[in-house]
């Protein structure tokens, strides 16, 4: 007759994902580079970002790493700036995860120190689940979404090492209660950065600018090890 | 979406212990999932049928324990269920920070045959 056992095992799920993202961490840290894992809702200005941000630091080597579903529209925007990106086409996964990041910095092969942009798939609920082997946590959200989102995707804002309020030159024409989207982001996160920017016109950017530059010193400083 | 891959890994995980017991198969496997994990329940159960067959999983079944997230009140620091939109504390009105409480996402156990 059949014997059964219990086997009490306690074993995190994402464990393989977790590993192989402190790995890349640990890499991207040893070359000095700063990695970005940049969220945000589809059209929330990601790309619009990272391309300002990119114009702002000139003395800093940057990279950027583009995921989306499909298409490279983005990689071929940030290509015609002269920046080195790589594309990841996910064919319907709704976030990237750390197998997928590391399998593409194997083509990346990034030689200089500096910062890498990870810009993860347009979703404001799955991205923020996974670790890829980040650094900081940026997440894009813009004044046209509506100031109830930290109340419908906490764990996004939970997670955010910074938050970029986009679009904010459009806060005379929406709807926007900053002050209860404030209260929900501080009730998640008390100490995170909420930065409020118009990437298209560059404006706020200098002082995001300033924060990563201040983090890659931690970096060279090898304060994440 | 990401509950096709997630239980992949969950099978994966399972087959890895039954052959680390030499035992046969996989009766049961027993999930934690925090309602505020990210990852659904019902969506890992539907895939595990189709993505089981073969393996040594295949004629398991997934018992689900879920756990409701809380907030502790920053003010008398009592856990607490958040309601639709507010992190407001019902006993004293300050404001309530998320725990790891509600974010589970483990494998507690599984039962094999040995």
């Amino acid at each position: 007759m059949a014997d059964n056992k219990k086997i009490e095992i306690f074993t995190n799920i994402l464990q393989r994902n977790d590993q192989i993202a402190e790995l890349t961490q640990m890499q991207m840290t040893e070359q000095g580079l700063l990695s970005i894992n940049v969220m945000g809702a589809p059209g929330a200005g990601k790309t619009s970002v990272i391309l300002s941000l990119i114009k702002e630091m000139t003395e800093m080597k940057a990279y950027v790493i583009e995921g989306d579903i499909e298409s490279d529209i983005d990689t071929k925007k940030l290509r015609e700036q002269g920046i080195e990106t790589i594309q990841i086409n996910t064919h319907g996964a709704c976030h990237l995860d750390a197998p997928t990041l590391a399998a593409a910095l194997q083509d990346l092969r990034p030689l200089q120190e500096g910062v890498i942009f990870i810009e993860n798939i347009g979703n404001l609920v799955c991205p923020a689940e996974f670790q890829i082997g980040e650094h900081i946590k940026m997440l894009v959200v813009t004044v046209t979404e509506g100031s109830d989102k930290p109340y419908k995707y906490p764990l996004a804002f939970e997670k955010a090492d910074i938050i970029i309020l986009n679009k904010i030159d459009l806060l005379p024409y929406v709807d926007f209660d900053e002050n209860y989207f404030m209260a929900g982001v501080r009730g998640l996160n008390p100490e995170v950065l909420v930065a409020k920017v118009t990437a298209k016109q560059n404006m706020g950017i200098k002082e995001v600018a300033k924060w990563i530059e201040n983090k890659t010193t931690l970096i060279s400083q090898e304060l994440y090890l | 979406m990401h509950e096709y891959p997630i239980t992949c890994e969950i099978i994966g995980i399972a087959e890895d212990y039954v052959r680390r017991y030499g035992a046969q198969e996989v009766l049961q496997i027993n999930l934690v999932i925090g309602e505020d994990s990210g990852f659904i329940g019902d969506s890992i159960e539907m895939y595990f049928e189709v993505i089981a067959k073969g393996t040594l999983c295949e004629r398991a079944h997934i018992e689900i324990e879920y756990i409701k997230p809380l907030l502790k009140c920053v003010g008398c620091h009592k856990l607490f269920e958040r309601t639709s939109a507010s992190f407001t504390c019902p006993l004293c009105h300050q404001i309530g920070r998320p725990t790891a409480r509600g974010k589970e996402f483990y494998i507690k156990s599984i039962e094999v045959d040995l």
